[in-house]
């Protein structure tokens, strides 16, 4: 009894596995076999249309669809989009994109070649509905962005605007420019350096060449130059950017070489520091509480670092200058600084400090597209309240002012 | 002559494409920008050797000439020399663990963490000065501020629900029509120097004058 109670009872425990394996998998292929039988194969996408995408650089057609009935259902898991230039050749998967979607851009399409697409509605098991084969068309680069006239009109309007007050200018028109606090304060500012026989400290931002405040800030340090070389005062530039290094070393020497006083430039004066931040400001700071400068100008772009440099330049009892187009840097500036150009005023500042009547034709042309842009801005709101409040039916003016 | 005029001249060809490919979209015109983006970073590689020479001339020129602050000129030659030394005969440099990246990470950053921290103290000295309200204007930017202040911290939604909707509101209408403002005026004039550069109107960035 001892000896066949296990046997009986391994078989009878395996006889039950079996069965219940048994079991199992046949109640397995039922559920796999549920779905075939159960739904249809997905319905295909339909309306499949193409375009050549409008104001592109070529090699992009736009795609778009109906989707499938069954997308509303969850039973799309995605579309997949084919692309050939020979219907009878097959077509080559272009791209992807997720159940709910509509629209497909193919970036690689061939140029000036027609090309076919189709739509595949894709299941969870990888079934693909295909729809019907699109009519060709052809992907062609374009040399005019139409999107992007608005902003050529007002660029003529500037550049007329600008050319007509330099002719002006150049006729011997007086051109009335409104008084700059801060660069009027240059001159005192390089004097009263020369009085206390410190040096002149000019930071010309963290940026790069390529930026225009940068550019700005170049162009004021050469009339700073001028005056500095004028009264023989020492003009310390420490730089952030080695491009700029070397353009500022240029503008300086000749600047001084222009005043007539080529001997006193010195090239260690204009030098690179590092272009990392927070190494900058100790190495800025390190020379104003070493060299203690009676004025310092700070000019071009600037990040976190601003309130730093204005606030340790303050405590050394600098006369501080800055401009910079920065918006958030610009509170600093005003708190730490004595004189302080807010955005435009520092494009303005060298046609303000040479007094050429060129430049200055320039900022006149600047003033006069910025009344056209108030007007623009007054005219907008106006009609934008009328469509707001129903008073007139079209919003017409749209086209005109979205760019991209 | 030409040592002014071919820079004005290649200045006035890169500064008239620039503008045209933002209106031409065509692929070889746009190519073309690509590659003269790419020929731009590779002046800066060669422009930071440039700066590196510079930097070691006045260092050197400091210890030669015995400044005062030569010291200092010394802890950079330590610092650029222990770094460059690391970094080139180190045979895994950026692996974890290097002992570049040890310095990087151990030495380079928690120095520049520290001067970045250092912001929070020049803010509190600047405010002090800054909301001093000994004008109209002052006292307006001081009860401003006050309320932008407590309107991003709980504690403000706790006194009141209005501080909140007034912060949004000083933000969101005049901050940000100030905002707007001035950025006009920077867009503006940011395209009249780029115009007086490319034309050649203003030439101070050569040193000025013809």
């Amino acid at each position: 009894m001892r000896a066949r109670t296990p046997a009986g009872f391994v078989v009878g425990v395996l006889s039950i596995s079996a069965l219940f394996l048994c079991s199992a998998a046949l109640a397995q292929e039922e559920i796999e076999a549920a779905p075939a039988d159960s739904l249809p194969p997905l319905s295909p996408p339909t309306s499949v249309m193409i375009s050549d995408t409008p104001n592109d650089r070529g090699f992009s057609i736009n795609v778009t669809w109906a989707l499938s009935s069954d997308d509303e259902a969850g039973r799309v898991t995605s579309y997949r989009i084919y692309r050939t230039s020979d219907p009878d050749t097959g077509f080559a998967f272009a791209g992807r994109v997720s159940p709910g979607d509509t629209e497909y851009r193919d970036g690689d399409a061939p140029e000036g070649e027609l090309v076919y697409y189709r739509v595949s509605a894709t299941d969870d098991v990888g079934a693909e509905s295909p729809s019907e084969t699109s009519a060709p068309t052809q992907a062609v680069p374009q040399w005019f962005n139409k999107e992007r006239i608005n902003v050529l009109i007002a660029v003529f309007i500037f550049v007329a605007a600008i050319v007509y007050f330099v002719v002006s200018a150049r006729r011997g028109k007086d051109l009335f420019i409104r008084r700059l606090a801060g660069l009027d304060e240059v001159d005192n500012a390089v004097g009263r350096a020369t009085e206390m026989g410190k040096p002149i400290l000019y930071i010309s931002g963290l940026s790069t060449v390529s930026d225009v405040a940068t550019i700005a800030a170049i162009n004021i340090l050469g009339e700073v130059a001028k005056k500095t070389a004028e009264y023989n005062t020492r003009l310390i530039v420490p730089c952030a950017d080695p491009i700029v290094m070397a353009v500022e070393q240029e503008v300086v020497k000749e600047a001084y070489a222009k005043v007539g006083r080529p001997d006193s430039y010195n090239e260690d004066d204009v030098f690179y520091l590092t272009r990392s931040q927070f190494a900058y400001v100790a190495g800025v700071n390190g020379i104003m509480v070493r060299q203690r400068p009676a004025t310092i100008l700070y000019m071009g772009m600037f990040f976190a670092e601003s309130l730093v440099l204005a606030e340790t330049g303050a405590s050394v009892g600098a006369i501080q200058i800055a401009g910079t187009d920065a918006v958030t840097q610009l509170p600093f500036f005003i708190t730490a600084c004595d004189y302080t150009l807010i955005g435009e005023e520092l494009y303005a500042a060298s046609a303000y400090l040479s007094r050429e009547p060129v430049l200055l034709g320039g900022l006149k042309g600047q003033d006069t597209l910025k009344m056209v842009i108030a007007i623009t801005i007054i005219l907008t709101t106006i009609v934008a309240t009328l469509v707001a409040v129903n008073a007139i039916g079209a919003d017409f003016m749209t086209p005109l002012l979205i760019t991209q | 002559m030409l040592r002014r005029r071919l820079p004005l001249l290649l200045c006035f060809i890169a500064g008239l494409f620039m503008a045209v490919q933002y209106y031409v979209p065509h692929h070889s015109v746009q190519s073309a920008y690509e590659t003269l983006l790419l020929w731009l970073q590779t002046l800066l590689a060669f422009a930071f050797l440039l700066g590196t020479v510079s930097l070691i001339r006045v260092h050197y020129h400091k210890i030669r000439n015995k400044a005062a602050d030569r010291g200092f000129s010394l802890v950079m030659f330590a610092g650029l020399f222990a770094m460059l030394g690391l970094g080139f005969f180190h045979p895994s440099h950026h692996a974890p663990g290097s002992p570049f990246n040890l310095m990087f990470l151990n030495v380079q950053v928690p120095i520049e963490a520290t001067m970045f921290s250092l912001l929070a103290f020049y803010v509190a000295s600047a405010a002090f000065r800054a909301f001093r309200a000994r004008t109209l204007e002052a006292t307006l930017l001081l009860v401003a501020a006050a309320i932008v202040m407590l309107g991003r911290v709980p504690i403000g939604e706790m006194i009141s629900s209005t501080i909140p909707e007034a912060t949004r509101w000083i933000l969101e209408v005049p901050n940000l029509a100030a905002k707007r403002g001035i950025m006009i005026g920077v867009g503006l004039g940011m395209m009249a120097t780029s115009l007086k550069i490319i034309l050649g109107i203003e030439r101070a960035w050569m040193g000025g004058g013809d």
